[in-house]
């Protein structure tokens, strides 16, 4: 009867370690997407837990001067939608999808991309480019907003992700 | 639940994550005992930022970050400065107002 536990629930301590970091990829353009990392991001800052944005691929319009504020949401190929695709296809649906959106997240006080990553700055949240994915797009640092923290390649990133308790999460 | 705590010479009533659920039983003696808790040192700008919270809890005013770094009296960088370890949710508990639901 060696491996008799005696005490099997009050031996047992509540060892769970908090999240002390969360490192997010943003891949995707799409208003849905964007939003989805910011507010995971920010959310992480106001519980206290240090985060760090990775813009990669597509990701890269949300810190790209001039297209960050013209993000849209898709109305063809997402189902979660509910617009026909052949009706997602017609001229202005994006438009009109991404402006309806847009006015129900004011609405929550959910700000728009430029100031949201205003907020992100301010909370300490860092801000980095993929540098791999600048090459490819042939994009300048000068085209990609002033409150970046810089560019980085994947090593970079994960030389940063070092240490207990932290997350990735890929969007 | 709710649980009855001790501050100084004050008996308040607190939620389980001890948050005041009564901001009359509120004084500036609690706010101070909280914010050690928390372990902050209160400094005029501290008790400004917990002013201008109370007031927009008295109006029911639903609370953001976004509104606070609005308000004019800090600014989003300065409100994290104040207290690092979650602004809006350890400000709150300070002021004795209810924790805020806001996710921005």
């Amino acid at each position: 009867m060696e491996n008799t536990i005696e005490k099997p629930v009050a031996e047992k301590v509540d060892d769970k370690k908090p999240i002390k970091k969360m490192m997010l990829i943003l891949s995707k353009a799409t208003i849905d997407n964007v939003y989805a990392c910011f507010i995971l991001a920010n959310g992480a800052r106001m519980e206290g837990i240090e985060s760090e944005i990775f813009f990669t691929f597509f990701g890269l319009e949300a810190i790209t001067k001039k297209k960050l504020e013209k993000l849209h949401v898709a109305t063809v190929g997402n189902p979660g939608m509910h617009i026909p695709t052949m009706l997602g296809g017609l001229p202005g649906m994006e438009a009109f999808a991404t402006k309806m959106m847009k006015a129900e997240m004011e609405k929550l006080d959910i700000p728009p991309v430029g100031e949201f990553l205003e907020i992100l700055s301010a909370s300490g949240t860092k801000l980095w480019a993929c540098k791999l994915a600048m090459d490819m797009f042939h994009l300048d640092e000068d085209k990609l907003i002033d409150d970046l923290d810089g560019v980085l390649t994947v090593g970079d990133f994960y030389e940063r992700a070092k240490g207990d308790s932290t997350q990735l999460l890929f969007i | 639940m709710v649980i009855e705590k001790t501050y100084g010479e004050l008996c308040v009533t607190c939620n389980e994550q001890g948050y005041l659920t009564d901001l009359n039983q509120w004084t500036k003696e609690v706010g101070t005992e909280i914010a050690k808790e928390e372990g902050i040192e209160m400094t005029d700008k501290h008790w400004d930022v917990i002013n201008y919270l109370q007031d927009q809890c008295r109006k029911e005013v639903p609370l953001s970050i976004r509104k606070v770094g609005k308000s004019g009296v800090v600014s989003i960088k300065e409100f994290y400065q104040l207290f690092p370890k979650g602004p809006l949710k350890i400000s709150s508990r300070i002021a004795g107002i209810p924790k805020p639901v806001s996710c921005i």
